[in-house]
């Protein structure tokens, strides 16, 4: 192919910007944790206490990103409803736990009483991810790509404003749990109960998803239809009760991870699933869109590096407040993934394949 | 009443009129050969079998029932199983992985089983490469692969597409091999091929393909002597 001068000149002088950018971000990131580290201003324990709750954070966005990831792996789609699968699993334990909770059960069993609630948003959550699935993106299976993309945008409005029609753009307030008060102190680092709770529930959910995708005759139906559905068809596999199956899997995912998250912060509203959502996307894409381990690393890393990214580098650059810039790290990652290792860690490059 | 019967069938890609009104039969037991050049229409026709296209116009008849109204999957549970064009093996799924989803129907586990030691038996190499991913497989081991994952299924008709492309004449023999045994053992093949020598050597009849129309039909011994067919698909002059 031939290319002109001035092509070229343009060429270079685009690398070159990217370059100076990548240049810039990683001296800003050596020289504030530079600048932080010598001024000593966090005892160590303050340190594992900022990726004790990274790890908590990040527990969270890789449920979610899970099911990013398999959706994208089955149909090549990024399915933005996905954070608002997540909200409609969160109000729907809210109204379970509040439930029980009036009715003193949760004071009565505990575990019941949190477990409850979990199932019954996984459901939820599943069944409305199937009815989007049918309604909003199957009729468009075999459109241009940006068509079921500008859907899914269309069905994560919709999502958002009847939760608001219904039950107010106001705060809920999700009902506190007596059994998950306070924490433990273990080498003077403050680990509290919730924080183990999501850690382990997460792990726990992860598990389970990787045992059905990995070894029941569903999950390895799932590997083979996100290889080739006209395949998988011919194996006698109906491809849409597995790609409704993924979709299911991936917002039961969500919905639990709505419970532990409106655990934390004890707050739901209808626009609760935007920022999770979008932090999902980007740990999904960190780990390698399309890659179920890549999900679960790329979220961790990214819980982590949001909660210890204000102290450790922001401040030593001597940004005023560096705590209200943490979102700001997680666009900027997905931006620099996007621009320099579209594979993120562990995965498939989306700039190129497919997409 | 044959097995298989296609009577005037056009298929078309959007605008594009793949098959031309093509009639073909398959009584039950035999090996049919379907040859013919490049674009022909060989592929089609399979798929249009095994539903994954449907005809705009005509009939595909199985054992006395229109195919019409079933998707892709369904005929599996009829008993047509396909060895698609280029193997289509899962490759991120491992051997066995890939055989189970060739046994995705059944539902006796037992039955599963017995097949997958009856694909061992017939590719001893596929069980040394059991627990390997398919995609790391080589070309031959790959038809292998998609050869014993068609049988899982307990079809009563296989249909192969070009089963012979890109292996070694040793490998090509062992695949043909294989293809009568399964015969033998009651499988009913229709093969489609641009190897025609060795196509119409183990075939019972054959129909040659081109450009979407069925030009001559005859038994398999026949169509080895014709010279029309010699010059156009035996490489002779
Ligand atoms: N997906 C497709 N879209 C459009 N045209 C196609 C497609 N697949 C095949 N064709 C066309 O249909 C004709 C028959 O193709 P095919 O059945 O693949 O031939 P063969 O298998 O005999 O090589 C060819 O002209 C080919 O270009
Ligand atoms: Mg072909």
């Amino acid at each position: 192919m031939r290319t002109s001068f001035g092509e070229r000149m343009l060429d270079l002088v685009v690398t070159g910007f990217l370059w100076g950018i990548r240049i810039a971000i990683l001296l800003a990131i050596v020289i504030g944790t530079i600048v932080t580290v010598s001024k000593g201003h966090y005892t160590s324990e303050q340190w594992i206490g900022f990726v004790v709750f990274g790890v908590a954070q990040g527990a969270i966005y890789a449920l979610i990103a899970l099911g990013y990831t398999m959706v994208y792996g089955i149909l090549r789609m990024i399915n933005f409803a996905h954070g608002d699968i997540f909200m409609t699993g969160a109000f729907g334990a809210y109204f379970v736990a509040t439930w029980l909770n009036t009715i003193g059960f949760v004071d009565r069993n505990p575990f019941l009483g949190l477990l409850i609630p979990v199932l019954f948003a996984m459901i939820l959550a599943a069944a409305i991810a199937m009815l989007v699935e049918r309604i909003a993106y199957r009729p468009l299976r075999n459109a241009p790509r940006l068509v079921p993309l500008i859907s899914a945008i269309g069905a994560s409005f919709f999502l958002e404003y009847a939760f608001r029609g219904f039950f107010g753009p106001g705060k809920y307030a999700y009902p506190p749990i007596k059994a998950l008060d306070g924490g433990w102190t273990i080498f003077n680092v403050e680990i509290q109960k919730v924080q183990v709770l999501v850690v382990a529930a997460a792990a726990i959910m992860m598990a389970i998803l990787y045992f059905i995708v990995m070894y029941t005759k569903v999950g390895k139906a799932m590997r083979a239809v996100s290889e080739s559905q006209d395949t998988a068809a011919l194996m006698g596999i109906d491809v849409n009760r597995i790609i409704v199956s993924t979709f299911a899997l991936g917002a039961a995912m969500a919905g639990a991870a709505g419970v532990l998250f409106s655990l934390v912060y004890r707050q739901i509203d209808f626009f609760m699933g935007f920022t999770p959502g979008i932090k999902a996307f980007t740990a999904a894409v960190l780990g390698g869109i399309g890659n179920i381990p890549g999900a679960m690393v790329g979220g961790l890393v990214l819980g982590v590096f949001e909660s210890i990214g204000p102290s450790l580098f922001l401040e030593g650059l001597g940004i005023p407040r560096p705590y209200q810039l943490k979102d700001v790290i997680a666009y900027t990652m997905l931006v620099m993934i996007l621009l320099f290792r579209p594979s993120g860690i562990l995965g498939e490059r989306l700039s190129k394949k497919k997409a | 009443m044959s097995m298989l019967t296609i009577n005037n069938v056009h298929t078309y890609y959007g605008n594009i009129h793949a098959l031309r009104g093509i009639n073909l039969t398959i009584e039950q037991g035999e090996i049919v050969t379907l040859i013919g050049g490049n674009g022909a229409g060989k592929t089609t026709t399979l798929r249009t079998i095994s539903g994954l296209l449907k005809p705009r116009e005509g009939s595909v008849t199985f054992e006395g029932e229109n195919l019409a109204k079933y998707k892709a999957h369904e005929l599996v549970y009829k008993g047509i199983s396909m060895v698609p064009e280029g193997r289509g093996v899962f490759s991120s799924l491992s051997v066995t992985e890939n055989l189970e989803m060739g046994s995705f129907i059944l539902k006796d586990q037992k039955e599963a089983e017995k097949n997958m030691e009856h694909v061992f038996t017939l590719f001893p190499r596929l069980k040394e490469r059991r627990n390997q991913l398919a995609g790391t497989l080589s070309g031959g081991e790959q038809q292998m692969l998609a050869t014993g994952r068609a049988l899982m299924a307990n079809p009563r008709l296989v249909l192969m597409d070009e089963p012979s492309m890109g292996l070694a004449p040793v490998l090509v023999e062992l695949i043909f091999d294989i293809i009568q045994q399964i015969n033998k053992e009651g499988v009913t093949v229709l093969l489609v091929e641009q190897n025609a020598l060795m196509a119409l050597s183990i075939a019972h009849r054959g129909y040659v393909l081109q450009t979407g129309e069925i030009i001559i039909s005859d038994s398999a011994d026949k169509l080895k002597n014709d010279p029309a067919v010699q010059k156009a698909y035996l490489g002779m002059e």
